[in-house]
């Protein structure tokens, strides 16, 4: 795709000025429309199955197996049966996953920030080392500790709830650290040592002076763990029971609990999308900030 | 940082003391979170590995569990599948990803609009979107396959043909190409714009410009993406399973399905079996041979990560 829509831009063979010049108007506006016309295409395939899964939302539950793509009449009571269906089983699930999320991202962030700080301001013999741990327990797979750990919670009879998935949160976080410390080394160490001449202690230096400046990186690694919470599902599959369930799990049983009523399942589904298009819309910049630091400091 | 060092060094070993207990204190949630989530779950699972173990009954087995992998064909199933997504999902992540970022770098207004919608299917919680993905593209319900009809394409039945399962869930992918785009978007934008100038000053055309100028800038960030890209597919297992459940349409149960890697295994992918052999058999001891295996994999990625970035740009 690159090579097409660059191709159009090549540089204009020789010819009079004039002549060029009127050909390179022309190109630019194909070049224009082109680039457009490609950007808004792929914006509509984007958007398509959001598209498709509202419209399927609000069908009648034999309308949804028919294929037709507008609906002939508009059931919204859909959204309130899909969060009432069961008993209410979905509002269940929602309380399940804003305690997992909500005690998650809290408790990051307590046991997290003091490690990112002490990474990127001590220094200290190891410090290379801790931080390069620190990475390797970002990257590898969750999957590779899984056994003992579930052992280990079974131990403590605490398998079948959601704390197998909270508790470790108190004991820093990889990727929040990283993220953290690699803004933090961003603030110049004047700062917090000016407050320690000031009679501030390490601790109130981080939290009265550092803190505040770095209080776009914590939005972000706030946001992505409460969404790392909101979304996950490998940890709740593994470690809960249909009582304890989030949304994630209960989503994918939904399907099958309501067979053929897709509409119910689209409507469950967009109910479960729609917190995260709403937060992300909020705080689309603190989320495109985040994602950045991830990547480009290296 | 120069002044800081030779002031702790002077009034001798006590302050020095007491920044280690600091530096110690800071730290403190980190060390034993490594120790308790990190290390000592290695080391056991390598312990286990050893042993036939369901929850209740440690059996020693030697070294049975590994053999046992060379000849479980649902493991190397698994690994195929896996090896096929690294090969196809990865690199077409990345090249999709650059030429989303490409084309955002060109337009003027609206860019941000664009961006946002871009994005957005990232965000999605991967359990909806594999949920609606395979709704959409069913075509007994979803009106991509009747749309496309209409325009003379014929579209596979992608979640219920193992040859278009695995295609269907990198399209999947692709839609969620999001956190890739905004990346290497970034590094796109941090290209100096005086190299294009001069370059154009020097008759480069766009192809010469982007390959002498924006690939050279931007290849480091286009690494992170294929290697992490890569750990990630190691780990790739919800939209695997979820798709797998969606299409089937008869687990009772999370996580349960009656063919696993429905159909016919083409969604079997390695972390799937762990779970399966570890959470569903209770095959505890050989889950952890499986989990080893991923371990020393996914190590071999993060080395290479952490070489070539000299520990994210540190400055000692």
């Amino acid at each position: 795709m690159t090579g097409t829509t660059l191709a159009t831009r090549r540089a204009p063979a020789l010819g009079s000025p004039a002549r060029r010049r009127t050909r390179r108007r022309g190109r630019r506006i194909l070049y224009w429309v082109a680039t457009h016309a490609i950007a808004i295409a792929l914006a509509i395939m984007f958007l398509a199955p959001l598209v498709f899964m509202f419209l399927t939302a609000v069908m009648s539950s034999n309308e949804t197996l028919t294929g037709e793509l507008w609906p002939r009449s508009w059931h919204w009571s859909n959204f309130g049966t899909a969060l009432t269906t069961d008993h209410g089983v979905m509002l269940h699930w929602l309380l399940n996953t804003l305690l997992y999320a909500v005690l998650a991202t809290a408790f990051m962030l307590v046991s997290s920030i003091p490690v990112a700080y002490a990474l990127a301001r001590f220094r200290f013999r190891g410090r290379k080392l801790a931080f390069v741990l620190v990475i390797t327990t970002m990257m590898l797979p969750p999957q590779v500790t899984i056994v003992p750990m579930y052992i280990v919670w079974a131990r403590f009879h605490l398998t079948g709830t959601l704390w197998p998935l909270i508790l470790p949160m108190l004991f820093g976080d990889a990727f929040s650290i990283f993220l953290l410390r690699q803004f933090l080394v961003t603030i110049p160490a004047e700062y917090a040592d000016a407050a320690r001449v000031d009679g501030c202690g390490e601790f109130a230096a981080m939290l009265r002076v550092v803190l505040p400046m770095a209080r776009p990186a914590i939005a972000a690694v706030a946001l992505f763990q409460f969404f790392y919470a909101w979304n996950d599902y490998f940890g709740p599959l593994i470690y809960t029971k249909p009582d304890s369930w989030t949304l994630a799990v209960g989503l994918s049983t939904f399907r099958a609990a309501h067979h053929v009523e897709w509409n119910l399942t689209m409507a469950a589904t967009l109910l479960t999308v729609l917190p995260v298009m709403v937060v992300f819309f909020l705080a689309q910049r603190v989320f495109i900030q985040g994602v950045t630091l991830t990547g480009v400091k290296g | 940082m120069a002044a800081a060092l030779t002031a702790r060094r002077a009034p001798a070993s006590r302050a020095r003391r007491r920044h280690r207990l600091r530096v110690l204190a800071f730290l403190s949630p980190w060390l034993l979170g490594f120790t308790l989530f990190f290390a000592y779950p290695l080391a056991a699972t390598v312990y286990f590995s050893f042993f036939r173990y369901n929850l209740f009954q440690l059996t020693p087995v030697g070294l049975t569990n590994y053999r046992f992998l060379f000849k479980d064909p649902y493991a190397w199933r698994a690994i195929k599948n896996t090896l096929w997504l690294v090969v196809v999902m990865v690199p077409l992540r990345v090249l999709f990803g650059l030429a989303l970022a490409q084309l955002l770098t060109r337009i003027k207004r609206g860019g941000n609009i664009l961006r946002s919608i871009f994005y957005l299917p990232f965000l999605i919680p991967p359990v909806a979107a594999t949920v609606a993905f395979v709704f959409v593209v069913n075509p007994g319900t979803g009106p991509v396959n009747g749309i496309a009809a209409k325009i003379g394409i014929h579209l596979p039945d992608w979640f219920n043909d193992p040859d278009w399962t695995k295609p269907g869930l990198t399209l999947l992918a692709l839609w969620g190409i999001g956190d890739v785009m905004i990346i290497l978007l970034a590094a796109l934008l941090d290209v100096p714009t005086s190299l294009y100038e001069a370059a154009a000053i020097d008759g480069a055309n766009a192809w010469q410009r982007f390959r002498r100028i924006t690939l050279p800038t931007i290849s480091p960030v286009l690494m992170f993406s294929v290697v992490t890209g890569v750990i990630q597919t190691l780990q790739y297992f919800t939209q695997a399973m979820v798709a797998a459940n969606a299409s089937q349409g008869n687990a009772d149960q999370a996580g349960t399905t009656t063919a696993p890697g429905y159909p016919d295994g083409a969604s079997l992918t390695f972390p799937q079996t762990l779970y399966n052999e570890g959470f569903q058999q209770f095959n505890m001891g050989y889950a952890c041979v499986l989990a080893l295996v991923l371990f020393v994999v996914a190590m071999f990625f993060t080395l290479i990560l952490l070489r070539r970035f000299h520990a994210f740009g540190d400055d000692d």
